[in-house]
């Protein structure tokens, strides 16, 4: 199912202290802010500018997301989903080189409900986001976690398009191209429509009390915190899915740091789903067949976006999760965290060693061929199945 | 005898709970014979303010892996870490990169 190539030739470094410049080592003269992979000294300004050129680069090198797209950004409030946002937001601005040319919407999923929030602190989270997400003028989605139930069948059956994926990137380009030409200068048409659907935007939508409720037996009868998180993720990319193909979405953006795609990575083998790993951790994974699912920010560390964040001002909301004030031992995807942190801490080469691995990682068959065999397909994950389980009951 | 100083603290990203949701604090340290270094600031902080929990914010002499670590604007790690010489009014960040705080 799964392939990998890579030679483990390169040592670990060890962490060394103190460092030993604290000069930048892009422009050797800004005093240094922060170290970034092993002993790169940043200055503020460089930073910034590695930090937007990498998001563009990123975007630019994969080529999946088409001018005038219409593009969710799936937002929790987190550090690394606000700084997506927040990449977004720069890379759409008018003065912005090599401008970004997509019609980007905003998804928050309200998970307050299995996450002990009650009525009052979950308007007080959605209120702080609003107020963000108004900001940036794009339109946005507040969907409560309870809305899942309310999904119909086939949110778990993949759409194909007839149109032969990834062969339409230059011809959407030269669409776009068309179209702003005949717009005269395009700008401004798109910027009204944008204001306008922004004004549009749902407003925090609610939820009916026996979706509360079935919401709640649902996880008090998951027995562990590790399945309680499992599902979680489930069900959010459920109603992500969902409201975007509603809405017209073609793409989702995830924001998943790399630091977060190595603990998934390493998670996702100890719950048994290595043979999703490569559509788990991938830059794209094209499972849900006419949504695409995108992984931007999978080149940052959580300490390069805690840092551009802290030092640009990005706003994020800290929400209590399942795990908030959790021990290190309290889930599987816990224990994986604390484990990956701490070997991050003493070698700083972990985190990159375990992604460059994720790097590698193939599905042998795509999806997209295997449109016949939809019943073969994981019922809660749409990733092919890898038991026999079915056909040992008969 | 290193005269008290007054520095601000600031702990964010979940890291706050730990301390009664409090994000700002500002604090004066006792003064000591010797000066106070960030080994000794943490010590500081577990007697002092942490209000529960004290394992998911500092682990051995160190803050809990996964715990950014900002002196004045900047990487702890280009200060010298544990061994920073703290100075009257400056400013120390704690930011948890952590999922749920
Ligand atoms: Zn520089």
């Amino acid at each position: 199912m799964c392939q990998v190539d890579e030679e483990y030739n390169s040592p670990l470094e060890h962490k060394s202290l103190p460092a030993v410049s604290k000069k930048c080592m892009k422009c050797k003269e800004g005093t240094a802010v922060l170290i970034i992979r092993v002993g790169d000294a940043f200055c503020r300004s460089c930073f910034k500018e590695y930090f937007i050129h990498k998001f563009r680069a990123m975007l630019g090198k994969n080529r999946v997301i088409f001018p005038g797209e219409k593009v969710l950004l799936a937002v929790s409030g987190g550090p690394a989903s606000s700084c997506m946002l927040a990449q977004v937001q720069e890379g759409l601005s008018r003065d912005a080189p090599k401008k970004l040319r997509f019609m980007p919407g905003i998804i928050y999923i309200d998970e307050g409900g299995v996450c002990g929030q009650n009525a009052e602190e979950r308007e007080k989270a959605v209120v702080q986001l609003e107020s963000i997400f108004r900001m940036t003028g794009f339109p946005y989605h507040i969907v409560p976690l309870e809305q899942v139930f309310t999904l119909p069948e086939s949110v778990l059956e993949p759409v194909y398009s007839r149109e032969q994926p990834g062969s339409s990137y230059k011809a959407a380009v030269d669409q776009h191209i068309r179209t702003e030409v005949t717009r005269g200068h395009g700008e401004p048409a798109v910027e009204e429509t944008q204001d306008a659907v922004g004004r549009l935007s749902l407003q925090a939508s609610t939820y009916k009390p026996e979706h509360k409720l079935a919401l709640e037996g649902l996880f008090s009868s998951l027995k562990t915190l590790t399945a309680k998180q499992d599902m979680l993720q489930i069900l959010r990319h459920h109603l992500i899915l969902h409201t975007a193909r509603i809405n017209g979405y073609s793409k989702v953006m995830i924001g998943d740091s790399c630091t977060r795609l190595a603990i998934k990575l390493l998670t996702n083998i100890s719950l048994g789903r290595g043979a999703a790993l490569a559509a788990d951790t991938a830059f794209s994974d094209s499972r849900y067949g006419d949504v695409v699912m995108v992984r931007p920010m999978r080149d940052y560390s959580s300490k390069e976006i805690g840092f551009y964040n802290r030092l640009f001002e990005v706003q994020s909301v800290f929400i209590p999760g399942l795990d908030t004030k959790t021990a290190d031992k309290a889930s599987i995807q816990r224990l994986t965290e604390s484990f990956v942190v701490k070997l991050q801490a003493d070698f700083p080469s972990t985190v990159s060693t375990v992604y460059r691995t994720s790097e590698k990682l193939h599905t042998a068959c795509p999806p997209q061929s295997s449109t016949t065999e939809a019943a073969a397909k994981c019922l809660l994950c749409l990733c092919a199945l890898d038991t026999k389980a079915g056909k040992l009951q008969h | 005898m290193a005269a008290p100083i007054a520095i601000h603290l600031e702990f964010g990203g979940g890291a706050e709970l730990l301390f009664d949701g409090v994000k700002e604090h500002h604090v004066t340290l006792p003064s000591q014979s010797e000066p106070w270094d960030v080994k000794q600031l943490l010590v500081w902080i577990r007697e002092n303010l942490l209000k529960e929990r004290p394992e998911l914010f500092v682990q051995g002499d160190s803050v809990r892996p996964g715990i950014l670590v900002l002196i004045n604007d900047a990487d702890w790690e280009l200060m010298g870490e544990l061994e920073y010489q703290l100075q009257d009014q400056d400013n120390i960040v704690f930011i948890s990169t952590l999922h749920g705080g």
